[in-house]
């Protein structure tokens, strides 16, 4: 009865040798060959400008939340702006739901006074972090200048001069 | 240097265990998705059903030079892209292996004489396994490539010393 859960050691056991195996095998036989060209960061073939272990600015999240504001008072000033004709017909609700509409208004309006004055508003795109510093020598491949192609250009022409056929 | 790499004299076991090893990396040649110009139109078909390239084991295009062995280098290459074709290949892993696709890897193709802009020949970059004719080559002929380099990786010596270190 102590061996009712053998069959899941074997399993995990099998599991666990299977992947280290696998990588000591792979650490015998492969090749290793690490030049500083390629262990710089992947960054679809252009030139490396940073790290990606960065503190990241989430500015997004702050307008995010700023448009809450907005989403609420479309949410609800719909269905009060609905009513409201009918609701002034009725002289007992009728300044009064007018009133409370234009109360809700103005606190979200507050709401959005603050954060504007908090600068929440300004899109601030900061990089504070160390600078990087490439690990390779950048490659730079030279096009040829006029001079090189008007010299190529004689080459060419020359040619035809130096033909077996021309010269018998 | 791998702890076994070209570190042993030829005899069975040694020509066994490379056996296996380079059918196990020429029957998946994982090519990266890298194409420059029409040939990459070729390539594309090459990729899909009809001539269908996964026969091969070499039906996995990679996004990322980092899990690609094969660049195809499928176009023209001009200097501005050559910068960007030598970083990409740099960044692959070893073993890794370059097919000059069409006349313009070759050799600088229709563009050689007038082309200022052509790098004439991708070798100038980039060391390059396979050359195929043609511009551009029929998917036909970028299978036969496959098939050369899949030669090519049956006679890499793996384990036991390459011909020239005996």
């Amino acid at each position: 009865m102590y061996f009712d859960y053998l069959n899941v050691l074997v399993f995990g056991s099998v599991g666990l040798v299977f992947v280290f195996a696998n990588m000591i095998v792979g650490s015998i036989v492969r090749p290793r060959r690490k030049t500083k060209d390629g262990l710089e960061i992947y960054e679809c073939g252009e030139e490396t400008i940073g790290d990606a272990w960065i503190q990241f600015d989430i500015r997004y999240y702050t307008v995010a939340l700023i448009y809450v504001i907005f989403a609420v008072e479309i949410a609800f000033l719909f269905p009060w702006a609905m009513v409201l004709t009918e609701a002034f017909q009725n002289p007992a609700i009728g300044a009064y739901a007018l009133w409370k509409g234009v109360l809700f208004v103005t606190i979200l309006f507050l709401g959005l006074a603050a954060v504007w004055v908090k600068g929440d508003l300004d899109w601030v795109m900061t990089y504070e972090g160390p600078e990087y510093v490439p690990t390779a020598e950048r490659v730079r491949l030279q096009a040829p200048t006029m001079d090189d192609l008007a010299g190529s250009e004689e080459e060419t022409e020359t040619e035809p001069e130096t033909d077996p056929e021309v010269a018998a | 240097m791998a702890l076994l790499e070209n570190a042993f004299e030829e005899n069975v076991l040694t020509t066994k265990v490379d056996w296996l090893l380079n059918w196990a990396r020429l029957n998946s040649i994982w090519p990266m998705t890298f194409g420059l110009a029409c040939c990459a139109i070729e390539m594309m078909a090459v990729g899909a059903a009809h001539h269908d390239i996964d026969r091969f084991g070499a039906g996995a295009f990679r996004a990322s030079p980092r899990q690609a062995d094969l660049m195809i280098v499928a176009g023209t290459v001009n200097f501005k892209m050559g910068e960007r074709v030598k970083r990409l290949y740099d960044q692959m892993a070893f073993p890794k292996y370059v097919i000059a696709m069409g006349a313009c890897a070759t050799g600088g193709g229709p563009y050689f004489k007038y082309g200022y802009t052509v790098v004439k020949g991708v070798d100038r970059i980039v060391p390059v396994d396979v050359y195929i004719a043609g511009c551009p080559p029929r998917p036909e002929a970028l299978l036969e490539g496959l098939m050369k380099l899949q030669e090519k990786i049956r006679k890499t010596a793996v384990i036991r010393k390459p011909a020239h270190l005996v």
